[in-house]
Parts: C-alpha cells; structure tokens; sequence
C-alpha cells in the first residue's frame, strides 16, 4: 500500500476536484483519491506498484498540474505540426465545459503554457477565448482539450450558416425518422383499411406475427419516437408536461394496449382484442413529418434577420504603416478591423464597419437599412454605415465603431430582440398553453371513463381510442406559436423597410391608432431651415441684423439657428463674440454683444420683455416662414423670415395617413400664421402652433383623455417627452442611429410614409395573429371534443388516432406557413 | 370492476392535478444549490437543466443558456414578466442578461411553453 500527496494548481471548485479525482481514479493501482482544494493538493492511495509520474501526468492531462509540468502537453504537440504558421495571429476559440472561474484559470493556464502563445485571455462570460502568439488553432484547441475541456475555432463571423447546416442536419434526422414510422405504419394502415384482420386470435400463428409486429413497433418508438419520450420523461420529472408528454402518451397507451392484448388476450372481451400498432408507428411518422415541415417554415421566418447578417463585408481594405514607415493597405477580415484604422472602400464594395469618412467624396446606397431609395452623398467628416454600399467614387474612412457596435450589429440586435416580445393579444393563448397538457391528459381521462361508464361495447376500445386521440390531436404547439412566429415575420418584414420596432406591444397599439401628431420640424418638413427674407426696422440694415443674429446664435444647433448662421456664412459676414448666453427653451436666446443685450427669439417673448414689436411679420408667415425677432434692449431692430421646406413626399404620406382614418394634426413651436401655411400645404387636419417643447408631452396627453390612441411622430430628441407619452413613438429620420429609446418605433428613413409603412405592417401582423390564434383555439376546442367521440351518436364511430396524429403535425406547420405569408405583404405607397 | 376502473380513473386525474400543478418539490430539489449571479442552463431533451434559479434582487444575473436540442422549440428562451427573450443557437451557448430583475418568481420558457423553467428572485 502506497499513498502520495501531490501538488494540483487552478482547482477552485468541486467539478475541478471531480475532474481531478476522476483522471487518477482512472489510473491503474489507484484506490483512494482525495482531492484537498483549499491546500490545492491531492492524496492518493493504492498498490506499491504505483508510480507518481503516472500519477502526475493524470493531473496534468485532467489541466491542473502547476504549470512547469504542464507545459509538456502542448509542446510536444507542437512539434507534430512541423509546418505550422509561425507568424504572429490572433486567434479565437468556442469553450465548451467551462462552469466556473477557476476553469478559466485552468483554461488560460493551459493556453499560455503552449508553446508559440503569446498572450490568452477567456472571457467567461460568453465562453470564448483570445490567443495572440504563433501557436495556430489545432495545438492550442489541443491545449484546451488535454486540460479537460472542450475547444473549436471561432469562425471569422457567425452569418448563420453554421446553424443552416445543424437545421438542416435536424431536418434530415426527422425525415429518417418519419419513413421509419410511416414505413411500418402505412402497410399496417393499409392491411386494416383492405381488410386483413386487426384481432388477435389466441393460438393462432396470427399472434406471432402481431408479437413480432409489435416489437418492430418498440424499435420504431425507441428510434424515431425516443426524443418524444425521453422529453416526456424528463419534463415529468420536473413536474412539467409539454407536448412530448402527449405524444408519448398517445402512443405509448395504443402500444401497451396492443401489447397485451397480443400477450394475454384472454384478460379482455374478445371485442376488444384490436391491435392498434399501426397507430403508433404511424402517428410517430407523421409526427416528424410535421416537426420536418415547421423546421423548413421557420427557416424561413427568421429570413429578415439572416438578410441583415448577409449585409455585413467579410473583408476590409485596412491602411496600416509598413515595416518601412511605408503605408501599405491590406486585405484583412472584417472582425480584425480596430476602432482607429483608416479603411479605403471602392467603387461597388461594402462599407466594412462603421466610420468617419477622412478622404474623397462619394455616393452611399444606404438604402438597405434606411429604406431610402436614393444615394446618400458622403465627404469628409461625413458618417458611413456598415453593410451600405460605396456606389461611385473612393473614400477613405476611420474607423469609429466595430463588431457588435456597429449600427448594422445593432439593428439585427434590436430587430432579433423585437421579435421575441409578444403584444398583449398573445397573453390569452400563453395563458392557455401554460395549463394545457395536463388539461389535455385531464380531458383524456374523463373521455375514457364516460365511453367505460356510458360507451357501447367494445368498451374498452372505444376508451381506448378516444383517450389517445385526445392527447394525439391536442396541438399545444399551435397555440403557443400563433403568435410569436407572426411578430418574428412582421418585425422582420418591418426591419426591411427601415423600420425598427422595439416591442411586440408597439405593433398591435399601432394597428388600432385613430390619432397622428406630427412635429413640423425635421417631420413633416426637411429640418433645414433658411432665411428667405429680413425686415428691417427703421434705420437697420439687413446684414448688420443677420451679423448680430448670428453671432447670438453662434455655437447652436437649433435648426433655425443653423439657417441664420448659413446665411451670415453665405454673405461672409464676421461674427462678433457673445457674452452670457442664454437659451430660453421654446422662446428664443438672449446675450451680449458689443456691450449691448440682444434678444432673438419670438414675438410673444418679447412682448413679455415688454419690448415694442411694432413690425408686422404678416408678411414672412403667410409664407410659412418663422419669424425671429430681433431687439437690442428695449428696440426691435428687425424680423429675420426663416423657412423650411416641406419634404417632397409628405403631403402624399400624410393624405395616405387621412385614407386609413387617421386623424393627421401638426404640432408645432412656430406661430399660428406660419404654422397655417405649412399645414396646408401639408394638408393636416389640424394644427397646434405656438407649442412649446415641454408642452408637447401635455397636447398628447389631453388628446389621449379625449379617448384617441394617438402616435406621436418627431425627432426622437427634442420631442422624447411626447413620444414616451404617446401610445406609439415614431422617432424618425434617425438615419443608423438606432439608440432613441424614448421611441418604440424608430422610422431610419425620414419620409413619412414610413408611419403609414408601420402602421400597414402592424395590422397586417396582428390581423395575421388573430388568425393563427382563431385557427389555434378553433382547432384545439372542435378537434378534442371529436376525439373524446361527441360525434359518435351521429356517425357511429371514433375519430382514428392516425388521422388525429395527420391533424395534429399539420396544424401547426399551418401557422408557421400563414405567418410566412407576411413576408409577401408589400406596403401600399400610392395613395391613388 | 367497475367500480375499480373509475376509482383508478379518478386517482390518475387527481395525480395529474397534484403531480403538475399542486406540487413544485421535484423543481425545487433539482434547482441549483444556493443563489447565484451567473448560471449556466442545458437545454436539452425538452427540458432546462436545471429547471429552477434562485437570484437575490437587484443583482444582475447571467446566465449562459447551453442549447443541446436541435428542435425548433427550443430556439426561443423568454422571461415572462422580465420582457427579456433571447434567441439561442443551436449547439452554442448564448448569455442571458438580466439586470437586477425585481422580487418575485418568474417563468421562463420557449416560444410554445413546453420547456418551462422558474426563476426564483429574493
């Protein structure tokens, strides 16, 4: 008897000591392990013959030996890949096994003591690790493993097809196992339907073969039909039943039943001594045939999002410095691109990651996540997208954001994150299908006890049948599908027309909008303001007016601000430097220049200041122009007109907003008259002009207590408090900026007709909701009443188990497919 | 025989009341020992392993959600009353988030409620 007490190193917790205990168990002679975390040792005890080398190279294989013994395993490793790549790489690698933090330690132990490793680093958080050095993947993979861990190569980027091929690999599983099933079951099937004899006759050869028959229908069970039971199993267990537990049950009764009739046919009447084999195989089958067909639907449903994906470059064109200070440009994959590089894009490529444009001048198709047909023009300091495309021209671009936080990473987060909310119609059927198995099995029960009390003979068939067609036919999956696959097609489908709805709950109030407000600014019109006229009051002149409005009004980025300040640009006027500037939200700004208080801003502030504003703006507002006053302390020096024009689409967006009964009203900080002009040539129903901003919130909320379900459409930023306030928000024009959190729909296009888009996509997605659940409820409340047998006084018979288990696969590839149908809906752009 | 056939009817439906609604004690005993900020979950076979988390309020709790089953169902983990749902990749593992959900007890399942599993915040 020999025991040893040897170092162990990174063993923190008890799945490290059973890995520890386990490796030496493992080792012949051993009898005794004991493995001591808080001294990091382990005893062992056993034959005389043991060695401690044995012992030691166990540890080190389980990856807890101190690191001057471990460092053996990969490096001898490495010398079987003589030809390996020895230039300095990065490399990522998936963790699989990892439970705990010291398995990370043990797991970056292992990493840097291979040979060629640099630096590795575990981020435990999503179980991957980073490898800088010259080891490549196959030793360091190796390095992992032999520390008793699981290790793969991190593809360059996830684009989904990783999980085609499992999909795929699934689909081809489940077909095998549908021909396994309707492969017994349809020449049983066929054998009953010609005629041949489905009882068992004791003492006859017969009942050897339906012995033989039923044990090929145990094979059957146990191959194709063995996921439905061991998930039956394993939720019963945790007390749950789910929709494994009714097929299992299902076919499990008419196999038992079969069984023993086969067996010990004398125990029943011999009415009753029907084999029912043909129904187990058979609803297996067709089981799998419909779990086949719901795999190659769903696929399909999360298109909109493998689109996003497929906008992503696989590689950037990064300019880097050279070994000779020389710039050097490189072709490297998209995922190694850093925040910083300067990456050139040409004619037709692919806006690698998100950046600022530094050099040359082109064209940007962004319409693939704005929705905006037309060509974006991009210079220097301009904003570039990922996944947009470079139409004409070279840029050269640094980079400002990369991986997940580029925009395009962010929409397909947001747009994936929609798409698991549910609106408030779905509660009822989520309500249902958390009690419906074991209502089901409930059900079946009470079925097969009436037709044993009350049923005619062959009693204990009919209970039989009735029971099992209950929990065959019952469809839990239909129910709780009939609406998340419908918000995953419609939020998809909206996605692909710039348009980003953040919750499930946004697409159903949408749909029953009677109300729109629009903010004017930057909404219904372009948001660039510029002066179109300056009065003067007497004795001023009109560039000394622009040159104090400006130089107040240098540094804002009002837009009216910005208009004042293009237009002194444009006359290249010089600005004088403001002192103890004040903006007044909604009023205007007030500072000193020169040594003098001036105020600009609108006409009732100034009133209120108690200044005389003796000129008539009349002439500014009835062309819809905003007119900003301009006095120096108690003086009005003159009224600048500054207009901005309405987009070219929004008076026909908005008359397709009034087609679907919408109330269409303009909100707005401008003056009545000017407010007026612009609504109608907008064409609104109503205005509210002379609004401040904080006052916004208020108009919604009083429009709300008149009982309107109103959406409020503005910038996302200014208007935030409005938009929280309405019951839909609809920042718009937010280009890829996708973080306007005070809006649960974000319009990245600026037309207007994105909230018609919006508004036709929800009501087509929850009118496509309603009838799923329709089809769900009506399903599941006529499909088990008939197979509990409530039409047997009428037709004489029982509905078969077999055309249940054909019901019940199809009703739910049956959602799946009326909610694909969403993908063809195309939004209704011409109000004609 | 009769007689005997209803009563064993009557005692399934009672069993099936007690087994899936009345009692939890199986869940509880498979939960994970003590309460944790960071979990790992196997989806597996129609079930999550394990099927009950315990979390303390107002601490972020991750949890890596390992998805082992192919089927479509289990594509989808959603957190009801938390308004967190995660799509998981199949042979991949996905973290979850959760921060600081408040006190209470919380389901969490697939798309269609058949993996169903609990989250217990105190």
């Amino acid at each position: 008897m020999a025991s040893y007490q040897l170092p162990i190193s990174g063993a923190t917790c008890k799945g490290c000591a059973r890995k520890i205990s386990s490796a030496l168990t493992a080792v012949p002679g051993v009898d005794d392990v004991q493995v001591d975390l808080e001294h990091q040792q382990a005893h062992v005890s056993g034959s005389s013959a043991l060695s401690e080398a044995a012992l030691q190279d166990a540890i080190a294989e389980a990856g807890y030996a101190p690191a001057e013994q471990h460092s053996d395993i990969p490096a001898a490793d490495s010398h079987e890949n003589p030809n390996a790549d020895r230039s300095m790489q990065d490399i990522s690698l998936n963790i699989t096994g990892a439970t705990c933090a010291s398995c990370v330690r043990t797991i970056e132990q292992a990493l840097r003591s291979t040979r060629g490793v640099k630096q590795a680093e575990m981020n435990f958080a999503d179980r991957t690790a980073r490898i800088s050095g010259t080891a490549n993947a196959t030793t360091l993979i190796k390095a992992v493993e032999a520390a008793g861990y699981g290790a793969s190569e991190m593809q360059p980027e996830d684009d989904g097809s990783e999980q085609e091929a499992l999909e795929q690999a699934h689909y081809r599983q489940l077909l095998k196992h549908m021909w396994l099933g309707l492969g017994l079951g349809v020449p049983l099937m066929a054998w009953g339907l010609l005629g041949g004899d489905m009882m068992v006759r004791p003492g006859q050869p017969s009942q050897w073969i339906w012995l033989a028959i039923g044990l090929l229908t145990l094979g059957v069970l146990a191959t194709a039909g063995r996921h439905f039971f061991i998930g039956a199993w394993k939720a019963f267990r945790n007390h749950n039943a789910n929709m494994d537990t009714l097929i299992a049950l299902g076919t499990g009764a008419a196999w038992l039943y079969s069984i023993v009739v086969v067996i010990v046919p004398g125990v029943l009447p011999e009415a009753a001594r029907h084999v029912y084999f043909e129904a187990s195989a058979m609803i297996i089958g067709l089981i799998n045939l419909g779990q086949a067909l719901e795999v190659r639907a769903r696929g399909k449903t999360s298109a909109a999002v493998k689109r996003l994906l497929d906008l992503g470059a696989k590689t950037a064109r990064v300019i880097r410095d050279g070994p000779n200070q020389q710039r050097e440009e490189l072709d490297i994959p998209v995922e190694q691109v850093q925040t910083g590089d300067h990456v050139r894009v040409r004619p037709g490529e692919k806006i690698a990651v998100d950046g600022e444009v530094q050099e040359g001048e082109s064209r940007i198709d962004e319409s693939m996540l704005t929705g905006e047909p037309m060509p974006v023009e991009k210079s220097v300091g301009d904003k570039v997208s990922a996944g947009t495309i470079n139409q004409a021209g070279t840029l050269i671009y640094r980079a400002t954001a990369v991986g997940k936080d580029t925009a395009l990473s962010q929409i397909v987060a947001l747009v994936k994150k929609a798409q698991g909310s549910k609106p408030p119609i779905g509660r009822l059927a989520d309500q249902v299908s958390a009690v419906f198995v074991p209502t089901i099995m409930i059900i079946a029960v009470i079925s097969a006890l009436a037709w044993f009390n009350f049923g005619p003979e062959p009693r204990l068939t009919h209970m039989l049948i009735s029971a099992t067609t209950v929990l065959i036919i019952a469809c839990p999956c239909a129910l709780g599908l009939a609406t998340p696959m419908s918000v995953m097609v419609g939020v998809g489908k909206a996605a692909e027309h710039g348009i980003l709805i953040r919750q499930g709950e946004a697409l159903q109030t949408s749909s029953k909008l009677d109300t729109i407000v629009l903010d004017k600014t930057g909404t219904i019109t372009e948001g660039k303001p510029a002066v179109i006229a300056i009065l003067c009051a007497d004795g001023q002149q009109e560039n000394t007016l622009l040159q104090l409005a400006a130089s107040l009004e240098n540094g804002s980025e009002h837009p009216l601000a910005m208009a004042v300040l293009r237009e002194a640009e444009r006359r290249d006027l010089t600005l004088s430097e403001a002192t103890r500037f004040e903006a007044i939200n909604g009023k205007g700004v007030t500072a000193i220049v020169n040594g003098q208080r001036y105020r600009l801003g609108n006409q009732r502030w100034l009133e209120s200041e108690g200044i005389n504003v003796s000129l008539s703006s009349d002439s500014l507002t009835q062309k819809g122009a905003t007119p900003l006053f301009l006095a120096s302390e108690g003086t009005l020096l003159g009224i600048i007109g500054v207009a901005d024009r309405i987009k070219a689409d929004s008076r026909e967006a908005i008359a397709r907003l009034r087609e679907a009964g919408m109330k269409v009203i303009m909100i707005t900080g401008d003056i009545q008259a000017s407010a007026d002009a612009i609504a109608a040539e907008a064409g609104v129903d109503e205005v509210m002009a002379e609004v401040l901003p904080e006052d916004k919130a208020n108009k919604v909320k009083a429009l709300q207590q008149q009982g309107r379900i109103v959406a409020m459409v503005g910038d996302g930023i200014n208007d935030a408090p409005a938009l929280a306030q309405a019951d839909v928000g609809f920042a718009i024009g937010t280009g890829t900026d996708v973080a306007i959190e005070s809006a649960s729909i974000t319009l990245m296009g600026g037309s207007l007709h994105g909230v018609a888009d919006a508004m036709e996509i929800s009501s087509a997605t929850v009118r496509n909701i309603k009838q799923n659940l329709f089809g769900a409820f009506i399903y599941n409340s006529l499909g088990v009443p008939v197979a509990a047998g409530v039409l047997y006084p009428f037709t004489g018979s029982l509905l078969s188990p077999v055309i249940a288990g054909a019901a019940m696969s199809l009703s739910s590839v049956t959602v799946v497919t009326n909610a694909n149908r969403l993908r063809l809906f195309k939004p209704h752009r011409d109000p004609s | 025989m009769t007689a005997l056939i209803n009563l064993a009817g009557l005692l399934l439906i009672a069993l099936i009341i007690s087994w899936f609604w009345l009692s939890q004690a199986g869940g509880r005993q498979r939960k994970q020992d003590a309460t944790v900020s960071e979990a790992s979950v196997i989806v597996k076979n129609g079930v999550y392993d394990p099927p009950t988390l315990h979390a303390r309020a107002g601490q972020t709790l991750t949890l890596h959600f390992d998805r082992q089953d192919p089927s479509p169902c289990a594509e989808q983990v959603i957190f009801h009353g938390l308004g967190v749902s995660e799509f998981l990749d199949s042979g991949k593992v996905t973290t979850v988030t959760l921060q600081n959900p408040p006190k209470g007890e919380y389901r969490f399942t697939c798309q269609m409620q058949m993996y169903q599993g609990r989250l217990i915040v105190d």
